[in-house]
Protein backbone atom coordinates (compact mmCIF):
# COMPACT_ATOMS: atom_id res chain seq x y z
CA UNK A 1 0.00 0.00 0.00
CA UNK A 2 3.03 2.27 -0.18
CA UNK A 3 1.89 4.05 -3.32
CA UNK A 4 -1.53 5.02 -2.03
CA UNK A 5 -2.46 8.10 -0.11
CA UNK A 6 -3.51 7.05 3.37
CA UNK A 7 -7.18 7.68 4.05
CA UNK A 8 -7.29 8.62 7.70
CA UNK A 9 -9.36 10.61 10.15
CA UNK A 10 -11.25 13.46 8.63
CA UNK A 11 -10.51 12.52 5.01
CA UNK A 12 -12.38 9.26 5.64
CA UNK A 13 -15.23 11.13 7.27
CA UNK A 14 -15.46 13.49 4.28
CA UNK A 15 -15.62 10.54 1.90
CA UNK A 16 -18.30 8.86 4.02
CA UNK A 17 -20.30 12.06 4.31
CA UNK A 18 -20.25 12.83 0.59
CA UNK A 19 -21.03 9.21 -0.34
CA UNK A 20 -23.94 9.08 2.11
CA UNK A 21 -25.29 12.33 0.72
CA UNK A 22 -24.97 11.00 -2.85
CA UNK A 23 -26.88 7.87 -1.91
CA UNK A 24 -29.60 9.96 -0.30
CA UNK A 25 -29.97 12.23 -3.34
CA UNK A 26 -29.81 9.44 -5.90
CA UNK A 27 -32.62 7.50 -4.26
CA UNK A 28 -34.67 10.52 -3.23
CA UNK A 29 -37.01 10.79 -6.20
CA UNK A 30 -37.54 7.18 -7.10
CA UNK A 31 -41.16 6.18 -7.82
CA UNK A 32 -42.51 3.42 -5.55
CA UNK A 33 -42.89 1.20 -8.60
CA UNK A 34 -39.09 0.83 -8.70
CA UNK A 35 -38.46 0.17 -5.01
CA UNK A 36 -37.97 -3.57 -5.41
CA UNK A 37 -35.52 -3.41 -8.35
CA UNK A 38 -33.69 -0.59 -6.64
CA UNK A 39 -33.30 -2.49 -3.41
CA UNK A 40 -32.07 -5.48 -5.33
CA UNK A 41 -29.79 -3.20 -7.36
CA UNK A 42 -28.24 -1.58 -4.30
CA UNK A 43 -27.91 -5.10 -2.90
CA UNK A 44 -25.80 -5.86 -5.98
CA UNK A 45 -23.71 -2.71 -5.53
CA UNK A 46 -22.56 -3.58 -2.02
CA UNK A 47 -21.33 -6.83 -3.56
CA UNK A 48 -18.19 -4.79 -4.28
CA UNK A 49 -17.14 -6.27 -0.94
CA UNK A 50 -15.83 -9.16 -3.06
CA UNK A 51 -12.96 -6.89 -4.13
CA UNK A 52 -12.00 -6.45 -0.47
CA UNK A 53 -12.31 -10.20 -0.02
CA UNK A 54 -9.95 -10.80 -2.96
CA UNK A 55 -7.43 -8.35 -1.49
CA UNK A 56 -7.57 -10.09 1.88
CA UNK A 57 -7.35 -13.59 0.39
CA UNK A 58 -4.45 -12.78 -1.94
CA UNK A 59 -2.54 -11.31 1.01
CA UNK A 60 -3.33 -14.26 3.30
CA UNK A 61 -0.25 -15.62 5.10
CA UNK A 62 -1.71 -18.43 7.20
CA UNK A 63 -4.12 -21.30 6.73
CA UNK A 64 -6.65 -19.58 9.00
CA UNK A 65 -6.56 -16.46 6.84
CA UNK A 66 -6.87 -18.58 3.70
CA UNK A 67 -9.99 -20.30 5.05
CA UNK A 68 -11.68 -17.08 6.16
CA UNK A 69 -10.59 -15.33 2.96
CA UNK A 70 -12.02 -18.15 0.86
CA UNK A 71 -15.39 -17.67 2.52
CA UNK A 72 -15.18 -13.90 2.15
CA UNK A 73 -14.70 -14.24 -1.61
CA UNK A 74 -17.26 -17.05 -1.87
CA UNK A 75 -19.95 -15.03 -0.10
CA UNK A 76 -19.02 -11.79 -1.87
CA UNK A 77 -19.14 -13.47 -5.27
CA UNK A 78 -22.57 -14.87 -4.37
CA UNK A 79 -23.75 -11.38 -3.46
CA UNK A 80 -22.52 -9.96 -6.77
CA UNK A 81 -23.73 -12.70 -9.11
CA UNK A 82 -27.08 -13.26 -7.41
CA UNK A 83 -27.76 -9.54 -7.06
CA UNK A 84 -27.05 -8.94 -10.73
CA UNK A 85 -29.08 -11.91 -12.00
CA UNK A 86 -32.16 -11.00 -9.97
CA UNK A 87 -32.05 -7.27 -10.72
CA UNK A 88 -31.48 -7.83 -14.41
CA UNK A 89 -34.48 -10.14 -14.63
CA UNK A 90 -36.75 -7.69 -12.83
CA UNK A 91 -35.72 -4.70 -14.87
CA UNK A 92 -36.11 -6.56 -18.15
CA UNK A 93 -39.83 -6.79 -17.33
CA UNK A 94 -40.10 -3.07 -16.84
CA UNK A 95 -38.56 -2.58 -20.25
CA UNK A 96 -41.49 -4.36 -21.82
CA UNK A 97 -44.13 -2.43 -19.91
CA UNK A 98 -42.21 0.80 -20.46
CA UNK A 99 -43.24 0.62 -24.10
CA UNK A 100 -46.76 -0.48 -23.28
CA UNK A 101 -48.50 2.72 -22.11
CA UNK A 102 -48.86 3.93 -25.71
CA UNK A 103 -50.78 0.78 -26.62
CA UNK A 104 -52.84 0.95 -23.47
CA UNK A 105 -54.07 4.42 -24.30
CA UNK A 106 -55.14 3.26 -27.73
CA UNK A 107 -57.02 0.15 -26.72
CA UNK A 108 -59.82 1.74 -24.65
CA UNK A 109 -60.35 4.27 -27.43
CA UNK A 110 -60.73 1.46 -29.91
CA UNK A 111 -63.06 -0.34 -27.54
CA UNK A 112 -65.55 2.50 -27.20
CA UNK A 113 -67.10 2.38 -30.70
CA UNK A 114 -67.75 -1.34 -30.36
CA UNK A 115 -69.51 -0.72 -27.09
CA UNK A 116 -71.85 1.83 -28.68
CA UNK A 117 -72.78 -0.49 -31.49
CA UNK B 1 8.57 1.94 -10.63
CA UNK B 2 7.70 -1.47 -11.96
CA UNK B 3 5.91 -2.41 -8.75
CA UNK B 4 3.95 0.81 -8.82
CA UNK B 5 2.25 0.11 -12.13
CA UNK B 6 -0.23 -2.48 -10.80
CA UNK B 7 -1.14 -0.10 -7.95
CA UNK B 8 -1.76 2.64 -10.46
CA UNK B 9 -4.00 0.42 -12.59
CA UNK B 10 -5.93 -0.80 -9.53
CA UNK B 11 -6.38 2.77 -8.33
CA UNK B 12 -7.68 3.91 -11.72
CA UNK B 13 -10.04 0.95 -12.21
CA UNK B 14 -11.42 1.31 -8.69
CA UNK B 15 -12.14 4.96 -9.39
CA UNK B 16 -13.86 4.03 -12.64
CA UNK B 17 -15.79 1.26 -10.85
CA UNK B 18 -17.01 3.63 -8.13
CA UNK B 19 -18.22 6.05 -10.80
CA UNK B 20 -19.94 3.33 -12.85
CA UNK B 21 -21.68 1.88 -9.77
CA UNK B 22 -23.09 5.26 -8.74
CA UNK B 23 -24.06 6.18 -12.29
CA UNK B 24 -25.71 2.75 -12.61
CA UNK B 25 -27.86 3.31 -9.50
CA UNK B 26 -28.78 6.75 -10.74
CA UNK B 27 -30.02 5.26 -14.01
CA UNK B 28 -32.02 2.72 -12.02
CA UNK B 29 -34.18 5.47 -10.57
CA UNK B 30 -36.38 5.74 -13.68
CA UNK B 31 -38.23 2.86 -15.39
CA UNK B 32 -36.98 3.97 -18.82
CA UNK B 33 -33.25 3.96 -18.09
CA UNK B 34 -33.28 1.25 -15.41
CA UNK B 35 -32.31 -1.80 -17.54
CA UNK B 36 -29.20 -0.04 -18.82
CA UNK B 37 -28.45 1.06 -15.25
CA UNK B 38 -27.81 -2.43 -13.97
CA UNK B 39 -25.64 -3.13 -17.02
CA UNK B 40 -23.48 -0.07 -16.33
CA UNK B 41 -23.12 -1.06 -12.68
CA UNK B 42 -22.31 -4.62 -13.69
CA UNK B 43 -19.56 -3.40 -15.99
CA UNK B 44 -18.01 -1.39 -13.17
CA UNK B 45 -18.13 -4.42 -10.89
CA UNK B 46 -16.51 -6.71 -13.48
CA UNK B 47 -13.65 -4.28 -14.09
CA UNK B 48 -13.04 -3.90 -10.34
CA UNK B 49 -12.99 -7.68 -9.76
CA UNK B 50 -10.59 -8.36 -12.66
CA UNK B 51 -8.27 -5.53 -11.60
CA UNK B 52 -8.10 -6.79 -8.03
CA UNK B 53 -6.08 -9.78 -9.28
CA UNK B 54 -3.26 -7.29 -9.87
CA UNK B 55 -2.77 -7.32 -6.08
CA UNK B 56 -0.68 -10.43 -6.83
CA UNK B 57 2.24 -8.23 -7.87
CA UNK B 58 2.41 -6.32 -4.61
CA UNK B 59 2.38 -8.96 -1.89
CA UNK B 60 4.88 -8.98 0.96
CA UNK B 61 7.57 -11.66 1.29
CA UNK B 62 5.68 -13.42 4.07
CA UNK B 63 2.78 -14.02 1.68
CA UNK B 64 4.78 -15.36 -1.29
CA UNK B 65 4.87 -19.06 -0.21
CA UNK B 66 1.07 -18.95 0.06
CA UNK B 67 0.43 -17.07 -3.16
CA UNK B 68 -0.26 -19.98 -5.53
CA UNK B 69 -2.78 -21.49 -3.12
CA UNK B 70 -4.32 -18.07 -2.48
CA UNK B 71 -4.88 -17.44 -6.19
CA UNK B 72 -6.41 -20.85 -6.82
CA UNK B 73 -8.65 -20.42 -3.78
CA UNK B 74 -9.75 -17.01 -5.06
CA UNK B 75 -10.61 -18.34 -8.51
CA UNK B 76 -12.41 -21.35 -7.05
CA UNK B 77 -14.41 -19.17 -4.64
CA UNK B 78 -15.39 -16.78 -7.42
CA UNK B 79 -16.54 -19.60 -9.69
CA UNK B 80 -18.38 -21.61 -7.01
CA UNK B 81 -20.01 -18.67 -5.19
CA UNK B 82 -20.74 -16.68 -8.31
CA UNK B 83 -21.93 -19.69 -10.30
CA UNK B 84 -24.32 -21.00 -7.66
CA UNK B 85 -25.81 -17.57 -6.98
CA UNK B 86 -26.13 -16.78 -10.70
CA UNK B 87 -27.89 -20.07 -11.33
CA UNK B 88 -30.28 -19.64 -8.40
CA UNK B 89 -30.95 -16.00 -9.29
CA UNK B 90 -31.87 -16.88 -12.86
CA UNK B 91 -34.12 -19.76 -11.91
CA UNK B 92 -36.00 -18.42 -8.87
CA UNK B 93 -39.69 -17.53 -9.31
CA UNK B 94 -40.58 -13.84 -9.10
CA UNK B 95 -42.76 -14.54 -6.06
CA UNK B 96 -39.73 -15.94 -4.20
CA UNK B 97 -37.65 -12.86 -5.01
CA UNK B 98 -37.70 -11.23 -1.56
CA UNK B 99 -36.11 -14.20 0.18
CA UNK B 100 -33.43 -14.46 -2.51
CA UNK B 101 -32.56 -10.79 -2.08
CA UNK B 102 -32.39 -11.39 1.67
CA UNK B 103 -30.06 -14.34 1.09
CA UNK B 104 -27.70 -12.46 -1.27
CA UNK B 105 -27.69 -9.57 1.15
CA UNK B 106 -26.74 -11.86 4.02
CA UNK B 107 -23.85 -13.15 1.90
CA UNK B 108 -22.54 -9.60 1.47
CA UNK B 109 -22.76 -9.02 5.22
CA UNK B 110 -20.94 -12.30 5.84
CA UNK B 111 -18.19 -11.30 3.40
CA UNK B 112 -17.71 -7.98 5.20
CA UNK B 113 -17.61 -9.82 8.53
CA UNK B 114 -15.06 -12.32 7.18
CA UNK B 115 -12.79 -9.51 5.96
CA UNK B 116 -12.95 -7.98 9.41
CA UNK B 117 -12.10 -11.42 10.81
CA UNK B 118 -8.92 -11.62 8.75
CA UNK B 119 -7.88 -8.13 9.81
CA UNK B 120 -8.59 -8.84 13.47
CA UNK B 121 -7.14 -12.36 13.74
CA UNK B 122 -4.09 -11.35 11.70
CA UNK B 123 -3.62 -8.20 13.77
CA UNK B 124 -3.45 -6.14 10.60
CA UNK B 125 -5.28 -3.05 11.77
CA UNK B 126 -3.13 -0.02 12.33
CA UNK B 127 -4.00 2.24 15.19
CA UNK B 128 -7.00 2.40 17.44
CA UNK B 129 -9.30 4.07 14.89
CA UNK B 130 -8.91 1.25 12.37
CA UNK B 131 -9.40 -1.31 15.11
CA UNK B 132 -12.66 0.26 16.28
CA UNK B 133 -13.92 0.64 12.72
CA UNK B 134 -13.01 -2.98 11.93
CA UNK B 135 -14.91 -4.17 15.02
CA UNK B 136 -17.92 -2.03 14.16
CA UNK B 137 -17.94 -3.36 10.59
CA UNK B 138 -17.58 -6.90 11.93
CA UNK B 139 -20.55 -6.41 14.27
CA UNK B 140 -22.83 -4.93 11.60
CA UNK B 141 -21.75 -7.44 8.96
CA UNK B 142 -22.22 -10.48 11.21
CA UNK B 143 -25.58 -9.15 12.44
CA UNK B 144 -26.67 -8.63 8.85
CA UNK B 145 -25.60 -12.17 7.93
CA UNK B 146 -27.48 -14.00 10.67
CA UNK B 147 -30.44 -11.60 10.56
CA UNK B 148 -30.82 -11.97 6.79
CA UNK B 149 -30.67 -15.75 7.09
CA UNK B 150 -33.54 -15.69 9.59
CA UNK B 151 -35.46 -13.29 7.31
CA UNK B 152 -34.88 -15.71 4.43
CA UNK B 153 -36.10 -18.65 6.53
CA UNK B 154 -39.24 -16.74 7.51
CA UNK B 155 -40.06 -15.60 3.98
CA UNK B 156 -39.39 -19.06 2.60
CA UNK B 157 -41.73 -20.62 5.18
CA UNK B 158 -38.99 -22.58 6.95
CA UNK B 159 -39.85 -20.66 10.12
CA UNK B 160 -43.62 -20.28 10.25
CA UNK B 161 -44.42 -18.23 13.33
CA UNK B 162 -42.70 -15.29 14.96
CA UNK B 163 -40.92 -16.60 18.04
CA UNK B 164 -41.61 -14.57 21.14
CA UNK B 165 -40.90 -15.24 24.77
CA UNK B 166 -41.34 -13.09 27.85
CA UNK B 167 -38.45 -10.82 28.66
CA UNK B 168 -37.06 -11.24 25.18
CA UNK B 169 -36.35 -7.57 24.69
CA UNK B 170 -34.42 -7.40 27.93
CA UNK B 171 -32.45 -10.50 26.94
CA UNK B 172 -31.67 -9.03 23.50
CA UNK B 173 -30.52 -5.86 25.19
CA UNK B 174 -28.14 -7.86 27.39
CA UNK B 175 -26.68 -9.68 24.37
CA UNK B 176 -26.18 -6.33 22.63
CA UNK B 177 -24.46 -4.84 25.67
CA UNK B 178 -22.30 -7.95 25.98
CA UNK B 179 -21.21 -7.60 22.35
CA UNK B 180 -20.25 -3.99 22.90
CA UNK B 181 -18.48 -4.91 26.14
CA UNK B 182 -16.38 -7.60 24.43
CA UNK B 183 -15.55 -5.19 21.61
CA UNK B 184 -14.58 -2.48 24.08
CA UNK B 185 -12.45 -4.94 26.02
CA UNK B 186 -10.61 -5.93 22.82
CA UNK B 187 -9.85 -2.28 22.10
CA UNK B 188 -8.73 -1.70 25.68
CA UNK B 189 -6.46 -4.76 25.69
CA UNK B 190 -4.88 -3.92 22.35
CA UNK B 191 -4.02 -0.44 23.60
CA UNK B 192 -2.56 -1.52 26.91
CA UNK B 193 -1.00 -4.92 26.14
CA UNK B 194 2.45 -5.38 24.67
CA UNK B 195 1.30 -7.88 22.04
CA UNK B 196 -2.01 -6.49 20.82
CA UNK B 197 -4.83 -8.75 19.61
CA UNK B 198 -2.73 -11.79 18.76
CA UNK B 199 -3.03 -13.46 22.17
CA UNK B 200 -6.80 -13.17 22.27
CA UNK B 201 -8.44 -15.09 19.44
CA UNK B 202 -10.99 -16.42 21.96
CA UNK B 203 -12.22 -12.88 22.56
CA UNK B 204 -12.60 -12.29 18.84
CA UNK B 205 -14.55 -15.55 18.49
CA UNK B 206 -16.75 -14.46 21.39
CA UNK B 207 -17.31 -11.09 19.73
CA UNK B 208 -18.38 -12.65 16.42
CA UNK B 209 -20.53 -15.20 18.26
CA UNK B 210 -22.38 -12.50 20.18
CA UNK B 211 -22.94 -10.43 17.03
CA UNK B 212 -24.33 -13.44 15.13
CA UNK B 213 -26.61 -14.44 18.01
CA UNK B 214 -27.84 -10.87 18.33
CA UNK B 215 -28.82 -10.87 14.64
CA UNK B 216 -30.85 -14.06 15.16
CA UNK B 217 -32.53 -12.83 18.35
CA UNK B 218 -33.37 -9.46 16.82
CA UNK B 219 -35.07 -10.96 13.75
CA UNK B 220 -36.92 -13.92 15.29
CA UNK B 221 -39.75 -11.97 16.98
CA UNK B 222 -40.51 -9.78 13.95
CA UNK B 223 -43.77 -10.66 12.20
CA UNK B 224 -44.08 -11.51 8.54
CA UNK B 225 -45.91 -8.32 7.62
CA UNK B 226 -42.86 -6.32 8.68
CA UNK B 227 -40.39 -8.32 6.60
CA UNK B 228 -40.12 -5.72 3.80
CA UNK B 229 -38.79 -3.21 6.31
CA UNK B 230 -36.44 -5.76 7.85
CA UNK B 231 -34.86 -6.71 4.51
CA UNK B 232 -34.39 -3.04 3.73
CA UNK B 233 -32.72 -2.43 7.10
CA UNK B 234 -30.29 -5.30 6.63
CA UNK B 235 -29.55 -4.12 3.10
CA UNK B 236 -28.53 -0.76 4.54
CA UNK B 237 -26.56 -2.50 7.30
CA UNK B 238 -24.55 -4.56 4.84
CA UNK B 239 -23.76 -1.43 2.84
CA UNK B 240 -22.56 0.24 6.03
CA UNK B 241 -20.41 -2.76 6.99
CA UNK B 242 -18.85 -2.82 3.51
CA UNK B 243 -18.09 0.88 3.74
CA UNK B 244 -16.45 0.47 7.15
CA UNK B 245 -14.33 -2.48 6.04
CA UNK B 246 -13.37 -0.38 2.99
CA UNK B 247 -11.87 2.11 5.41
CA UNK B 248 -9.94 -0.65 7.20
CA UNK B 249 -8.60 -1.94 3.86
CA UNK B 250 -7.94 1.64 2.74
CA UNK B 251 -10.02 1.03 -0.37
CA UNK B 252 -12.06 4.12 -1.37
CA UNK B 253 -14.21 2.19 -3.89
CA UNK B 254 -15.55 0.01 -1.09
CA UNK B 255 -16.02 3.01 1.17
CA UNK B 256 -18.02 4.93 -1.42
CA UNK B 257 -20.13 2.07 -2.80
CA UNK B 258 -20.86 0.78 0.71
CA UNK B 259 -21.84 4.15 2.09
CA UNK B 260 -24.00 5.04 -0.92
CA UNK B 261 -25.95 1.81 -0.39
CA UNK B 262 -26.05 2.38 3.36
CA UNK B 263 -27.59 5.84 2.98
CA UNK B 264 -29.92 4.85 0.14
CA UNK B 265 -31.04 1.79 2.09
CA UNK B 266 -31.72 3.87 5.19
CA UNK B 267 -33.82 6.32 3.15
CA UNK B 268 -35.76 3.48 1.54
CA UNK B 269 -36.39 2.01 4.99
CA UNK B 270 -37.70 5.31 6.33
CA UNK B 271 -40.02 5.72 3.32
CA UNK B 272 -41.37 2.24 3.90
CA UNK B 273 -41.84 2.63 7.62
CA UNK B 274 -43.67 5.88 6.89
CA UNK B 275 -45.99 4.00 4.54
CA UNK B 276 -46.91 1.77 7.49
CA UNK B 277 -47.18 4.75 9.83
CA UNK B 278 -44.61 3.28 12.18
CA UNK B 279 -41.10 4.17 13.22
CA UNK B 280 -38.18 1.90 12.41
CA UNK B 281 -37.49 1.18 16.06
CA UNK B 282 -41.16 0.29 16.43
CA UNK B 283 -40.81 -2.31 13.67
CA UNK B 284 -37.57 -3.74 15.01
CA UNK B 285 -38.16 -3.74 18.73
CA UNK B 286 -41.92 -4.05 19.25
CA UNK B 287 -43.74 -7.33 19.16
CA UNK B 288 -46.20 -6.85 16.35
CA UNK B 289 -49.61 -8.45 16.32
CA UNK B 290 -49.66 -9.80 19.87
CA UNK B 291 -52.93 -8.06 20.81
CA UNK B 292 -54.94 -9.94 18.19
CA UNK B 293 -57.07 -12.09 20.50
CA UNK B 294 -59.94 -9.88 21.64
CA UNK B 295 -60.76 -8.68 18.11
CA UNK B 296 -63.42 -11.30 17.38
CA UNK B 297 -66.38 -9.76 19.19
CA UNK B 298 -66.21 -6.28 17.65
CA UNK B 299 -67.30 -7.27 14.16
CA UNK B 300 -70.97 -7.38 13.23
CA UNK B 301 -72.56 -8.87 10.14
CA UNK B 302 -72.03 -12.02 8.13
CA UNK B 303 -69.73 -13.28 5.46
CA UNK B 304 -71.72 -13.44 2.22
CA UNK B 305 -70.25 -15.84 -0.32
CA UNK B 306 -71.07 -15.47 -4.00
CA UNK B 307 -70.22 -17.23 -7.28
CA UNK B 308 -67.19 -16.16 -9.30
CA UNK B 309 -69.22 -15.97 -12.50
CA UNK B 310 -71.83 -13.62 -10.98
CA UNK B 311 -69.10 -11.32 -9.70
CA UNK B 312 -67.44 -11.30 -13.13
CA UNK B 313 -70.68 -10.34 -14.89
CA UNK B 314 -71.43 -7.63 -12.32
CA UNK B 315 -68.04 -6.06 -13.06
CA UNK B 316 -68.64 -6.33 -16.81
CA UNK B 317 -71.60 -3.95 -16.45
CA UNK B 318 -69.90 -1.60 -13.97
CA UNK B 319 -68.49 1.72 -15.12
CA UNK B 320 -65.34 1.62 -13.06
CA UNK B 321 -63.37 -1.06 -11.24
CA UNK B 322 -60.34 -0.74 -8.97
CA UNK B 323 -58.35 -3.91 -8.38
CA UNK B 324 -56.41 -4.36 -5.14
CA UNK B 325 -53.94 -7.20 -5.64
CA UNK B 326 -52.09 -8.79 -2.75
CA UNK B 327 -49.59 -11.51 -2.11
CA UNK B 328 -52.30 -14.19 -2.39
CA UNK B 329 -52.62 -13.38 -6.10
CA UNK B 330 -48.91 -14.00 -6.57
CA UNK B 331 -49.05 -17.26 -4.64
CA UNK B 332 -51.81 -18.51 -6.93
CA UNK B 333 -49.82 -17.33 -9.99
CA UNK B 334 -52.96 -15.47 -11.08
CA UNK B 335 -51.38 -12.30 -12.53
CA UNK B 336 -51.63 -13.43 -16.16
CA UNK B 337 -55.29 -14.43 -15.82
CA UNK B 338 -56.02 -11.20 -13.98
CA UNK B 339 -54.66 -9.11 -16.83
CA UNK B 340 -56.65 -11.23 -19.31
CA UNK B 341 -59.80 -10.46 -17.29
CA UNK B 342 -58.85 -6.77 -17.17
CA UNK B 343 -58.48 -6.66 -20.95
CA UNK B 344 -61.96 -8.17 -21.30
CA UNK B 345 -63.41 -5.50 -19.02
CA UNK B 346 -61.56 -2.75 -20.88
CA UNK B 347 -62.91 -4.05 -24.18
CA UNK B 348 -66.40 -3.70 -22.65
CA UNK B 349 -65.68 -0.07 -21.79
CA UNK B 350 -65.06 -0.51 -18.08
CA UNK B 351 -62.47 1.82 -16.56
CA UNK B 352 -60.04 -0.49 -14.77
CA UNK B 353 -57.21 0.58 -12.51
CA UNK B 354 -54.87 -1.15 -10.07
CA UNK B 355 -54.30 0.17 -6.55
CA UNK B 356 -51.05 -0.91 -4.95
CA UNK B 357 -50.36 -0.60 -1.26
CA UNK B 358 -46.75 0.37 -0.46
CA UNK B 359 -46.20 -2.83 1.49
CA UNK B 360 -48.23 -5.20 -0.71
CA UNK B 361 -46.27 -8.39 -1.14
CA UNK B 362 -43.27 -9.34 0.91
CA UNK B 363 -40.99 -6.59 -0.34
CA UNK B 364 -41.61 -2.92 -1.18
CA UNK B 365 -42.84 -2.63 -4.74
CA UNK B 366 -42.94 -6.39 -5.29
CA UNK B 367 -46.55 -6.21 -6.52
CA UNK B 368 -45.52 -3.71 -9.20
CA UNK B 369 -42.86 -6.12 -10.43
CA UNK B 370 -45.28 -9.05 -10.51
CA UNK B 371 -47.89 -7.08 -12.48
CA UNK B 372 -45.18 -5.86 -14.85
CA UNK B 373 -44.18 -9.49 -15.35
CA UNK B 374 -47.75 -10.25 -16.46
CA UNK B 375 -47.57 -7.37 -18.95
CA UNK B 376 -49.79 -4.85 -17.17
CA UNK B 377 -48.82 -1.40 -18.46
CA UNK B 378 -47.68 0.74 -15.59
CA UNK B 379 -49.96 3.68 -16.32
CA UNK B 380 -52.80 1.48 -15.05
CA UNK B 381 -50.99 1.01 -11.74
CA UNK B 382 -51.60 3.60 -9.04
CA UNK B 383 -50.00 4.07 -5.64
CA UNK B 384 -52.00 4.56 -2.45
CA UNK B 385 -51.95 8.37 -2.27
CA UNK B 386 -52.93 8.78 -5.92
CA UNK B 387 -56.00 6.59 -5.93
CA UNK B 388 -57.34 6.35 -2.39
CA UNK B 389 -59.88 9.15 -2.77
CA UNK B 390 -61.31 7.54 -5.90
CA UNK B 391 -62.70 4.46 -4.14
CA UNK B 392 -65.80 6.37 -2.97
CA UNK B 393 -66.79 7.10 -6.57
CA UNK B 394 -65.94 3.65 -7.89
CA UNK B 395 -68.52 0.97 -8.64
CA UNK B 396 -66.52 -2.11 -7.72
CA UNK B 397 -63.40 -2.77 -5.69
CA UNK B 398 -61.96 -6.20 -6.45
CA UNK B 399 -59.66 -7.36 -3.67
CA UNK B 400 -57.57 -10.36 -4.69
CA UNK B 401 -55.41 -12.09 -2.10
CA UNK B 402 -54.96 -8.94 -0.04
CA UNK B 403 -56.17 -8.60 3.53
CA UNK B 404 -54.37 -6.38 6.05
CA UNK B 405 -53.86 -3.54 3.56
CA UNK B 406 -57.64 -3.11 3.17
CA UNK B 407 -58.58 -3.65 6.83
CA UNK B 408 -60.65 -0.66 8.02
CA UNK B 409 -59.58 -1.44 11.60
CA UNK B 410 -56.44 0.51 10.76
CA UNK B 411 -58.60 3.63 10.56
CA UNK B 412 -61.08 3.02 13.35
CA UNK B 413 -59.91 0.56 15.99
CA UNK B 414 -57.28 1.93 18.33
CA UNK B 415 -56.65 -1.46 19.90
CA UNK B 416 -55.78 -3.06 16.57
CA UNK B 417 -52.09 -3.79 16.00
CA UNK B 418 -52.29 -2.18 12.58
CA UNK B 419 -54.04 0.97 13.83
CA UNK B 420 -52.69 4.04 12.06
CA UNK B 421 -51.30 2.21 9.07
CA UNK B 422 -52.52 3.88 5.86
CA UNK B 423 -54.84 1.47 4.07
CA UNK B 424 -56.54 1.33 0.71
CA UNK B 425 -60.16 2.43 1.29
CA UNK B 426 -61.68 -0.48 -0.63
CA UNK B 427 -64.58 -0.55 1.85
CA UNK B 428 -65.79 2.82 0.52
CA UNK B 429 -66.49 1.48 -2.96
CA UNK B 430 -70.15 0.86 -3.82
CA UNK B 431 -69.52 -2.86 -4.16
CA UNK B 432 -66.61 -4.95 -2.89
CA UNK B 433 -65.63 -8.43 -4.04
CA UNK B 434 -62.98 -10.25 -2.04
CA UNK B 435 -61.31 -13.22 -3.67
CA UNK B 436 -59.88 -15.41 -0.95
CA UNK B 437 -58.84 -18.99 -0.35
CA UNK B 438 -60.83 -19.38 2.85
CA UNK B 439 -61.78 -17.65 6.07
CA UNK B 440 -58.17 -17.41 7.24
CA UNK B 441 -56.66 -14.27 8.64
CA UNK B 442 -54.02 -12.09 7.04
CA UNK B 443 -50.33 -12.10 7.79
CA UNK B 444 -50.88 -9.82 10.78
CA UNK B 445 -53.29 -12.42 12.21
CA UNK B 446 -56.33 -10.18 12.71
CA UNK B 447 -59.96 -10.23 11.59
CA UNK B 448 -61.04 -7.92 8.79
CA UNK B 449 -64.31 -5.98 9.23
CA UNK B 450 -64.37 -5.20 5.50
CA UNK B 451 -65.39 -8.80 4.75
CA UNK B 452 -68.45 -8.48 6.98
CA UNK B 453 -69.63 -5.20 5.44
CA UNK B 454 -73.04 -4.89 3.76
CA UNK B 455 -71.48 -3.99 0.41
CA UNK B 456 -69.06 -6.91 0.43
CA UNK B 457 -69.30 -10.39 -1.10
CA UNK B 458 -66.75 -13.13 -0.69
CA UNK B 459 -65.61 -15.21 -3.65
CA UNK B 460 -63.91 -18.28 -2.23
CA UNK B 461 -61.27 -20.19 -4.11
CA UNK B 462 -57.81 -20.13 -5.54
CA UNK B 463 -57.26 -16.73 -7.23
CA UNK B 464 -56.31 -18.21 -10.57
CA UNK B 465 -59.28 -20.63 -10.65
CA UNK B 466 -61.68 -17.81 -9.70
CA UNK B 467 -60.33 -15.56 -12.44
CA UNK B 468 -60.71 -18.29 -15.04
CA UNK B 469 -64.38 -18.64 -14.03
CA UNK B 470 -64.86 -14.86 -14.25
CA UNK B 471 -63.29 -14.78 -17.72
CA UNK B 472 -65.51 -17.63 -18.91
CA UNK B 473 -68.64 -15.93 -17.55
CA UNK B 474 -67.87 -12.61 -19.24
CA UNK B 475 -66.89 -14.30 -22.52
CA UNK B 476 -70.11 -16.35 -22.48
CA UNK B 477 -72.03 -13.13 -22.10
CA UNK B 478 -70.31 -11.57 -25.09
CA UNK B 479 -71.19 -14.56 -27.27
CA UNK B 480 -74.86 -14.59 -26.35
CA UNK B 481 -75.08 -10.83 -26.91
CA UNK B 482 -73.58 -11.20 -30.36
CA UNK B 483 -76.02 -14.01 -31.21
Amino acid sequence: MDFQIAITGFVALYIFMLAAFSGWVIIGHVPAILHTPLMSGSNFVHGIVVVGGLFALINASSVQEQVIGFFAVLLGAGNVAGGYAVTDRMLAMFQVSGQKPKHAKHSPAQAHPSQKS
Amino acid sequence: MFTMLPQLIIGATDLAAAFLLMYGIKRMSSPVTAPSGIFVAGLGMLVAILASFLYIFNVSDAVKPFLTVNISLAVAALIIGGGLAWWSGKKVAMTAMPQMVALYNGMGGGAAGAIAGIELFGNKTQGVTQLIVALLGALIGALSLSGSLIAWAKLDGVIKKPLRVKGQQAFNGIVMLLTFAVGGYIVFMSQSGAAPLLPMPELIYLFFGCALIFGVLMTLPIGGADMPVVISVYNAFTGLAVGLEGFVLQNPALMIAGMVVGAAGMLLTILMAKAMNRSISNVLFTNFGTVAKHKHSNIKGNLKPTEAGDAGIFMRYAASVIIVPGYGLAVAQGQQKLYEFVKLLQAAGVKVRFAIHPVAGRMPGQMDVLLAEAGVPYDLIFQLDDINDDFATTDVALVIGANDVVNPAARTDKSSPIFGMPILNADKAKKVYVVKRGDGKGYAGIENALFYGDNCNMVYGDAQAVLIKMIEAVRGLGLSAAA
